[in-house]
């Protein structure tokens, strides 16, 4: 025992050292896998602080492009609404509105912090549970789309972005509705890839690329980007389809959180349907 | 020796803050990104105790890891370069003696000295972090290409760093 303990106490710079190596094993292994880690819960609301206080400050320098971009989307929510259409059928009065029953509800956020230059990169948004947001919705800008919630906090809340290794959209080709995935290769935060498409498929240039809507969490029809290339590899069923997003990652400030109503019911029919 | 541990402590907040309010913004070519904080552990006197030399890795790698929510990637990295400091100290200049009193830099130490030491440290600690934060061996070049890509321009920010605070010896 003592031979022990003095062996230990001689090589206690090596120890120190795998124990420490230990911990911070344990913490990336429980990061990786996307388990609420505690600590970056508890700590999320503090760094939000901080980093609010900065992003306060720098979003002055962004101000002009924010409102260009904010204006551009009021005229066109402009056009949609019903002062901007003439009625040309009386019958259009008939329709009863429960026919229309809403799915989607939508919270805007602005952005805290960002990242594109790592493989994994997340963002953190200035709202949280106090303001409805759940684990698990869909985080989409007015050019495209851009992530999921991972965790949320009272105030805040962080963000899977799509520009990650385990980003996994379901998205098809909006001209023949055909299904593949989208999925990011690290690098350039400007291009990813599309998976799944049979060679069979006619493609062109400059396709666009939208959501499938197959997956509770995003709505169909939401813009990710356009065909910039696509090659078929040798003896693959496949094609390897390059795209180019829509949006510029770089430069994001304000998001819509997506809250699908259903999904709670889309789900339990999934689960029930799959236990028989 | 009080002023001495100040001296230290507020290297670590400016160098912690400097790290994750500005350069983490920086995005060169989308994806080479410099990590200019472990200049804490390069400047540890040669004196400080080894125990204390991993501790402060550890919280080092600890608070940038909070801000950027990559929690353990950086302690890991900051752990082993501090770990294997001593080492690369021997190995740098194995037949010249160090005085005590001298500090790891290029003031007391030279230019050539600075630079193998630092380089062989940060090279290690970079490597460590981007292959950790990838985990898998897949992307293996294009990794390495980061990794290199990253360490020159870490380099490039300590030694400037050396030069914009370089103060003669009273």
């Amino acid at each position: 025992m003592r031979n022990l303990f003095s062996f230990l106490l001689k090589n206690y710079f090596f120890f120190l050292f795998l124990f420490l190596e230990i911990i911070a094993t344990v913490l990336i292994v429980n990061n990786n896998y996307f388990q609420r880690s505690v600590v970056i819960n508890a700590t999320n609301e503090f760094t939000g602080s901080v980093k609010s206080i900065f992003s306060n400050v720098t979003e002055y320098f962004f101000l002009k492009q924010t409102n260009k971009i904010l204006s551009e989307e009021n005229s066109i929510l402009h056009a949609l609404t019903e002062k901007s259409y003439i009625i040309t059928d009386r019958s259009t009065y008939l329709i009863d509105d429960t026919v229309y029953k809403q799915q989607y509800t939508y919270v805007g956020a602005g952005i805290i912090s960002n990242s594109i230059h790592k493989r994994n990169n997340y963002l953190m948004l200035n709202k949280g549970v106090a303001d409805g947001v759940n684990k698990d919705m869909a985080v989409i800008s007015p050019k495209g789309i851009v992530g999921i919630i991972r965790d949320v906090s009272k105030n805040f809340s962080s963000v899977i972005s799509v520009l990650h290794k385990d980003a996994k959209i379901s998205a098809k080709i909006k001209k023949n509705n055909y299904i593949g995935t989208m999925i990011w290769k690290g690098i350039d935060y400007r291009t990813a890839y599309l998976m799944d498409i049979p060679t069979h498929v006619k493609l062109t240039m400059g396709d666009t690329i939208i959501t499938s809507g197959f997956s509770h969490i995003f709505p169909e029809g939401i813009m990710i980007g356009v065909i910039n290339n696509y090659t078929i590899l040798q003896g693959e069923n496949f094609y390897t389809i390059k795209l180019k997003f829509s949006e510029d990652y770089n430069s994001l400030s304000y998001v819509y959180i997506v809250n699908n109503l259903m999904k709670n019911e889309q789900i339990k029919l999934e689960t029930e349907s799959q236990d028989e | 020796m009080n002023s001495g541990y100040f001296k230290h402590i507020i290297r670590f907040i400016v160098l912690v803050l400097f790290q994750i309010l500005i350069l983490n913004n920086i995005k060169l070519n989308g994806y080479l990104n410099p990590y200019f904080y472990v200049l804490f552990i390069l400047l540890l006197p040669f004196e400080t105790p080894r125990w204390l030399l991993l501790l402060s890795a550890f919280l080092l790698g600890f608070s940038v890891d909070m801000f950027e929510n990559t929690m353990g990637i950086n302690i890991a990295a900051c752990v082993l370069m501090a770990y294997l400091r001593p080492y690369v100290i021997r190995f740098v200049a194995s037949k010249q003696d160090y005085e005590p009193g001298l500090e790891p830099c290029i003031r007391d130490l030279g230019f050539t000295w600075f630079i193998s030491y630092s380089l062989i440290l940060v090279f290690i600690h970079h490597f460590a972090m981007f292959y950790i934060e990838v985990f898998r061996f897949s992307e293996f070049l294009t990794t390495f290409y980061r990794v290199l890509g990253s360490t020159v321009f870490t380099m490039v920010l300590i030694i400037m760093s050396q030069y914009l605070f370089y103060r003669p010896r009273k």
